[in-house]
């Protein structure tokens, strides 16, 4: 079995993996990172977004192994020092979830867009989130939170 | 009633869903876990001639391969169908078995075949191949209106295909109201097949400990005491103190977590034949769509008698609901008595007849999917309304005026059983109209006209019965259960409470809402009190959560077991005070004696009820109490939502251009977690009337099975909504809340669908208003004008 290796929310692990581990299974089933989620079985709900070297990406569509060497954050590595980052502080101020499952892959994929965009406007973020699915939500509170989120980061 | 407790508390359970800490079942993993994955059935309806199972038994990893034959031989029993609805012969529905594993025939697409356990999901899937099923293909049909035209026999037990022919309501009056009418008007309409999709897919994983005899299942459920009643008492036979059912953080349910499964009930079965090897198992999207109960499915004929007035004088409705190839756990009960008995409305009709066929069909069993015969009941009143208004040129929202239930005319017997409660339909309407400022609808219609563009209004004003419900009524109609919630309130020594609840929360955000409840009824901080729920091995017997009754009735449990340890408490305060019980008052976290300032705070006596030494004679130690609450009615939620949409005749785009609702939810605990209820209602009754709709083919092959086909409501096909609220408190609980989970899915379709037959200018649209069913009414209409 290869080896991949990858930096994980800061910390460097190594581990042989079968090559048809996708980086969701090894995250969750090797590192124990359950906090990013399987909702779906076409890429198409967005529960498992995390990033990988900054970039949002669905975990489900991307092999562990091309991920080797890169720098892999997901949503236990974005609180810092247990202090919320912006983007959830705004989800739980503006009820941007119930269920919670949908909740770290919108996260997820919120942040990468205000790194694309630092000023969204309602109609840019609802695109943008159209590879996320939430049954919960009605995305309302969702939309809301990202808006307030990005004001909150242009400082 | 609490009234301080009204505020925005921000979720106390976010913090571990945002930060990936949330315990959802697949995040667990047992050791020694097995994996199992299930050989379904690809076709729709088939005898199973043999099931072949040496060759994925020899399999890589591969630890058993079971069938519904192995089941038999021991002693399994069928999902049982909790409510027995009887048909208006007097004769109860019939009840064809339906096991965990199929025995002899395949009825529908996704049905299970077998399962394969190994020491790897992928092991499993792999193996799951192997199997070798020989089937016997038979015709198939999963039209719920050609079910009993000839179909083809699906259970012996049900000739015809006919589970049931049920009626409610007084036909003679009806057919004498509509040989009066000065006119009818007359709707055919489709209640479109809803594929749930709770974001979480389903999940298990049972273990069984030989050394106790003990049974652990942790389950994606939304009521684990009401899974571990029918898994115990019908299906495997076993003792209810034996068995413990954990349904964690529960990602979604919307009603499809309520029911007993085959794959539950298959990984807590098989963990005893494997000597107590945890067995797992989790869906995977597409098992999801297929074998996930689905909700709606009807086909239904419509008519309302009106007299010169625009006044109602008599509705007659005539469904056929298709109830899938098995009856999942309360089927029965959602096209009966949560549809039927919902036919008035917010109005006074006299007379409403209402006759139900019920049918099997070659597709997923139809369950409650959020509203629950609910929508469906409101969609037929709504819809008709409307198209009532239009036939007799009368102003849609007038109609609606002329024939409300009148604030002083509760309670108000409807002639379909219920008793409505309390209400202020009208006040709901005018302040729905005002936010959407309704009256200058013409110029904005004119506006879009003059940019190529058709806009149409539509309103629904919607009625719905939750809080379900009061044991004795639903006894009487068939239910096999009570449907009373139990809470127990636990002070601890050091003044934290601990809360027990029946209900389960699945995004609902109990753990915030019940415990503002707690908190307020004991003037402490709201940090002080934490929920527990789902897990029968610490909470009392409770029925769980569906129908928008966690707050009615599970609340209600609360309050009066904090009530009991308020009145246990002045007897401690009385003895610490030397005073008389008579004259402790209880208020804002003391006890006091009347008309004094000698106190003691409750956190004082509960230290001292888990610290006796100075103690009133007779009284127990410890603080402690447990309630059952058994509602005396159903609540009714009511209010009006108005849709305004443009549509686009060129792409056929349904452009939703506002979006008002205004409820009526009783009392409110915290604004912030209802209007998001109320969000993500309206959401899903979009999806419902714009994109969604579980497709079989005629050879009953599930089209949509993936969220390539089925169309979710994503980000950007949805508008934001205006939510308002009135506040009329349920007379008959002590929180004086009715309920706010279904409202928007039962509100939703009908206000957008009138809004969307308003601008094209036809009734002669089903559900889901596509952009191509809309484009070609659309196109046909500016080719008309053009002539
Ligand atoms: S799990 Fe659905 S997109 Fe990855
Ligand atoms: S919060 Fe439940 S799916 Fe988004």
């Amino acid at each position: 079995m290869p080896t991949v290796t990858m930096t994980v929310n800061g910390q460097q692990v190594s581990r042989d993996v079968e090559p048809r581990t996708l980086l969701v299974q090894f995250l969750r089933e090797e590192l124990g990172l359950t906090g990013t989620h399987v909702g779906c079985d076409t890429s198409q709900c967005g529960a498992c977004v995390v990033h990988v070297d900054g970039t949002s990406v669905k975990a489900c569509t991307a092999l562990a192994m091309q991920a080797d060497g890169s720098e892999v954050t997901t949503i236990e590595g974005l609180a810092n020092n247990g202090e919320l980052h912006p983007m959830q502080a705004a989800f739980k101020e503006h009820h941007g979830l119930q269920c919670g499952f949908c909740t770290p892959g919108m996260v997820m994929s919120a942040v990468d867009l205000l790194k694309r965009n630092p000023d969204p406007d309602e109609d840019t973020i609802r695109h943008w989130l159209e590879g996320n699915i939430c049954r919960c939500t009605g995305y309302h509170n969702i939309v809301k939170a990202i808006q307030h989120a990005a004001k909150e980061m242009r400082g | 009633m609490p009234d301080s407790g009204v505020s925005r508390v921000l979720r106390k359970e976010d913090q571990r869903f945002l930060t990936g800490r949330g315990h959802y079942t697949d995040d667990l993993n047992r050791p020694g876990q097995l994996h199992a994955v299930f050989v379904r059935s690809e076709m729709a309806h088939a005898t199973v001639k043999s099931v072949s199972t040496d060759a994925a038994k020899q399999a890589p990893g591969v630890v058993a391969v079971f069938t519904g034959q192995d089941m038999a031989d021991d002693g399994v029993g069928s999902l049982p169908c909790g409510w027995v609805v009887t048909d208006k012969h007097g004769e109860a529905h019939k009840a064809p078995p339906h096991f965990p594993l199929v025995r002899d025939k395949v009825r529908y697409v996704g049905d299970h075949v077998a399962v394969v356990i190994a020491e790897t999901r992928a092991q499993a899937a792999d193996a799951a191949e192997l199997v070798e099923v020989d089937y016997e293909g038979l015709d198939a049909n999963a039209d719920p209106a050609k079910a009993l035209e000839g179909a083809p026999q699906i259970h012996d037990e049900a000739p015809g295909n006919l589970c049931f022919d049920w009626e409610l309501g007084d036909k003679a009056a009806v057919d004498e109201a509509f040989s009066k009418a000065h006119h009818v008007s007359r709707l055919e309409l489709r209640n479109n097949r809803l594929i749930p999709n709770a974001l979480e897919p389903r999940a298990a994983i049972g273990e069984y400990d030989p050394g106790t005899d003990e049974y652990t299942l942790y389950s994606t459920s939304q009521n684990p005491h009401l899974l571990r009643l029918i898994l115990c008492a019908f299906v495997l036979n076993l003792p209810e103190h034996k068995v413990r059912i954990v349904a964690p953080d529960v990602g979604g349910g919307f009603g499809s977590k309520i029911y007993c499964y085959a794959e539950e009930t298959v990984c807590t079965w098989a963990s005893k034949k494997l000597n107590g090897k945890p067995v797992k198992w989790t869906a995977e999207r597409s098992e999801s769509f297929s074998s996930d109960a689905h909700g709606r499915d009807h086909v239904t004929h419509a008519e309302l008698a009106l007299d010169e007035n625009g006044k109602f004088l008599a509705l007659k409705v005539d469904t056929i609901a298709n109830l899938g190839a098995y009856l999942s756990s309360f089927a029965t009960a959602v096209p009966t008595y949560l549809y039927g008995t919902l036919l008035a409305g917010q109005y006074k009709t006299p007379a409403v007849h209402c006759n139900v066929r019920a049918v099997f069909t070659n597709t997923a069993p139809v369950d409650a999917y959020r509203g629950a015969g609910r929508p469906e009941a409101t969609y037929v009143v709504e819809r008709m309304v409307e198209r009532a208004a239009r036939d007799m040129n009368m102003d849609p929202a007038e109609i609606r005026r002329r024939n409300f239930v009148q604030p002083d005319e509760f309670p108000y017997q409807t002639p379909v059983a219920l008793t409505y409660d309390s209400g202020q339909y009208e006040k709901a309407l005018d302040e729905a109209l005002a936010m959407i400022d309704y009256k200058n609808f013409g110029q904005r219609r004119q506006e879009s006209e003059r940019n190529g563009k058709l806009r149409g209004i539509g309103l629904s004003a919607y009625i719905e019965a939750c809080g379900i419900a009061p044991s004795q009524v639903v006894g009487a109609l068939g239910a096999g259960v009570g449907l009373w919630e139990s809470a127990q309130v636990r002070f601890n020594a050091t003044g934290s409470i601990s809360v027990f609840t029946g209900s389960h929360s699945h995004g609902q955000g109990h753990e915030t809402t019940f415990a503002q409840l707690v908190a307020d009824r004991f003037g402490v901080p709201v940090e002080n009190v934490d929920v527990v729920h789902g897990d029968t091995g610490r909470i009392p017997m409770g029925m769980g959560t569906y129908g928008s009754r966690s707050l009615a009735v599970g609340g209600s449990a609360i309050v009066r077991a904090c009530d009991k340890v308020i009145e246990k408490g002045k007897k401690i305060a009385a003895h610490l005070l030397e005073a008389s019980v008579d004259d402790i008052e209880f208020d804002s976290g003391n006890f006091r004696v009347a008309g004094t300032d000698k106190q003691k705070s409750i956190g004082e006596i509960a230290f001292t009820a888990y610290v006796p030494h100075n103690y009133p004679e007779g009284v127990e130690p410890g603080l402690d109490e447990t309630a059952f609450y058994d509602p005396a009615n159903f609540t009714y939620p009511a209010g009006v939502h108005i849709a305004e949409v443009e549509i686009d005749p060129e792409t056929g785009t349904t452009r939703i251009a506002d979006w008002v609702a205004v409820d009526d939810f009783g009392k409110v605990i915290n604004p912030m977690i209802v209007e998001g209820q109320v969000h993500g209602g309206i959401a899903q009754g979009i999806g419902q009337a714009l994109l969604e709709e579980g497709v079989y083919d005629e050879a009953g092959q599930l089209v949509t099975g993936s969220y390539q086909d089925y169309c979710m409501p994503r980000a950007d096909d949805l508008p934001s909504y205006r939510v308002g609220m009135i506040e009329t408190p349920c007379p008959h609980n002590p929180v004086g809340a009715k309920g706010c989970g279904e409202a928007g899915a039962i509100a939703a379709p009908p206000a957008l669908m009138n809004a969307i037959t308003d601008a094209l200018g036809t009734e002669e649209i089903s559900m889901p208003a596509t952009r191509e069913k809309v484009w070609r009414i659309a196109r046909g209409r500016l080719a008309q004008a053009a002539e």
